[in-house]
């Protein structure tokens, strides 16, 4: 049975089709970040020794866009179809749950890496980041895009209207990937908002890919891994499950 | 075995103002090869049947099987064998028609499907908009498109759920032009619509559906036959007598009595000579479909109906 394929297809197809609006937007937004926190901060922040700052927000930058454009993609395009009924052509096929999953979240996490790329390769220009661990950044990223993609398919399934999906959004995804350390060492925090930002996973898929590009982080690595790992297992689940049983979208 | 059997298929929704029920163990059998109509008014439960058919939505409590495969316990070969024309005009604006056409068919797990693909948009009037972005295209031409998706893996059976609701006369033409096609060539056809005498034309059974219950269930000569009889039609600017205003089915000027025979339609108009009524354009006609639904629809009008004669065949009830 090959039909997760066809919908994998279709989705990957559904974002690069408006890549203006899905894919440069993101890269440019991440430039702007760094141009202007860059500029301003370089001299003024020290996270680690021997790294710029602007080096140091590189990671952070890219893994933002990655996280955020993985989770954009599943709950935009299951928000979109719901609204506008075209749902229905996929909940009248054969495809089951774990192809739909397949393909949600793998098209997903195509766009999370496109966009991390992109971010990465923009950077190029304002700071040449090291690569001390590249295992580390590809595990990380790849966690981190499929944990975000997961949380999207449940959002995209849970969210009845766009003004739903945009307080999603705005007061869960950008919080917390702002508050995770991607402007700064969280060892540089005040305790309290330390300790808040140690029960974010966000941090830690921040904190670990950082770590496979300057070899140091304020978490171990395997500590961040097995966060990251359990938190992506856990939406990973809900959101499959959520798809069997058609949640909100076969009465 | 039956190509769609539903066995006392119940569904009831939870509303803030309590559970509605909208369907009422529903069972009927559609054979191998049948042209099936499932009439009903709106809210009769007929999109929530197809839906629970399709996958849609899931039966409270009895079940469906397509071609022997449970719609739950065994949804991909249910899916499988089923082509559904949904009742909304939706589509993806992301794509063209040939995209839309060519993700369905790969759903489904058929690739390198080109060549059929070209014969739907070919017989259905597509071919010139084969590469046109489905925003693009009028009300009639989605419509067709929704067909040409539901047909692209080549299902058995074809439900069309009120296929041809806001389309021109052209398009229900070379649609049903089409879908009798197939059905000669074997295809099963499950069809709901409003417009009664594409169903008397098309169905060669008919199943009625009024709040959630099947009401009459028999084919069409047999239903029409049943309601055997005569219409008398005229005109008038007059108001009727009294007497005859119950057996009277009035739209506009235009007034529509059932009369078995001729001695009655002789006595309609001596009661309406009498009354002084100006009776114009006077025309007796065969009774047709809608009769037959507005019988069927009248005689389960009163509340508790269901406990009154439920032995009795569909057909018989139906009679005036």
């Amino acid at each position: 049975m090959s039909g997760w394929r066809m919908l994998f297809y279709k989705e990957v197809l559904r974002f690069w089709k408006v890549g203006f609006q899905t894919v440069a937007a993101p890269v440019i937004t991440s430039m702007l970040y760094l141009l202007i926190f860059g500029h301003v901060l370089e001299d003024h922040v020290k996270v680690y020794d021997r790294i710029g700052y602007t080096t140091f927000l590189v990671p952070g930058l890219v893994m933002m866009s990655m996280l955020q454009n993985a989770f954009a993609n599943s709950s935009s395009s299951l928000v979109q179809s719901k609204i506008m009924g075209s749902l229905v052509f996929q909940l009248l096929t054969p495809l089951s749950h774990r192809a739909w999953f397949v393909a949600y979240v793998g098209s997903s996490v195509v766009r999370g890496l496109v966009v991390g790329l992109g971010v990465l390769a923009v950077s190029f220009y304002f700071a040449v980041p090291q690569f001390a661990a590249p295992l580390w950044i590809v595990v990380f990223a790849v966690l981190g895009a499929t944990l975000l993609a997961s949380l999207g398919v449940v959002a995209g399934l849970w969210a009845d209207k766009f003004d739903q999906m945009a307080s999603f959004q705005n007061f869960i995804i950008v919080p917390m990937t702002f508050l995770s350390g991607v402007f700064y060492s969280v060892g540089s925090l005040p305790p309290f908002w330390k300790t808040v930002s140690l029960f974010n996973p966000f941090f830690y898929m921040i904190d670990g890919f950082r770590h496979g590009f300057f070899g140091q982080s304020d978490a171990s690595p395997w500590l961040s891994l097995a966060i990251v790992g359990s938190a992506c297992l856990c939406v990973s689940l809900l959101a499959l499950r959520l798809l069997r049983i058609g949640y909100k979208i076969r009465s | 075995m039956a190509a769609v059997s539903f066995q006392s298929v119940t569904k009831t929704y939870s509303m803030p103002q309590g559970p509605f029920q909208a369907l009422d163990a529903v069972s009927l059998d559609i054979e191998e090869g049948e042209f099936f109509g499932l009439l009903g008014p709106n809210g009769a439960g007929k999109t929530t049947l197809i839906s629970i058919l399709a996958g849609l939505a899931r039966a409270t409590s009895g079940r469906v099987l397509v071609q022997g495969a449970d719609v739950q316990s065994d949804y991909q070969a249910a899916r499988r064998k089923l082509g559904v024309v949904p009742q909304e005009l939706v589509f993806d604006p992301f794509f063209s028609v040939r995209e839309a056409l060519r993700f369905q068919s790969g759903y489904f797990g058929v690739e390198n499907n080109g060549d059929w693909i070209d014969e739907l948009l070919h017989s259905l009037g597509l071919a010139d908009k084969a590469q046109a972005n489905m925003r693009q295209l009028s009300g009639g031409m989605k419509r067709r498109v929704l067909v040409a998706q539901a047909l692209v893996h080549k299902p058995p059976i074809i439900v069309l759920d009120e296929p041809t609701a806001g389309v021109d006369v052209e398009l229900r033409q070379t649609l049903w032009q089409f879908i009798a096609k197939l059905n000669k060539q074997g295809h099963t056809v499950l069809l709901t619509t409003h417009y009664l005498e594409e169903a008397e034309a098309l169905c060669n059974r008919i199943a009625m559906l009024k709040r959630g219950h099947v009401v009459a269930l028999d084919r069409t000569s047999e239903l029409l036959k049943a309601a055997s009889g005569n219409v008398l039609v005229f005109k008038t600017d007059t108001p009727l007598p009294p007497a005859l205003v119950p057996l009277a089915r009035v739209t506009g000027r235009v007034v529509q009595m059932a009369a078995q025979d001729a001695q009655e339609v002789e006595r309609h108009l001596a009661q309406l000579r009498e009354a002084g009524v100006d009776v114009q354009d006077i025309e007796i006609r065969r009774s047709d479909l809608e009769d037959v639904f507005l019988n069927v629809m009248a005689a389960h009008a009163a509340p508790g109906w269901e406990s009154q004669v439920p032995s009795l065949p569909a057909a018989q009830r139906a009679t005036p």
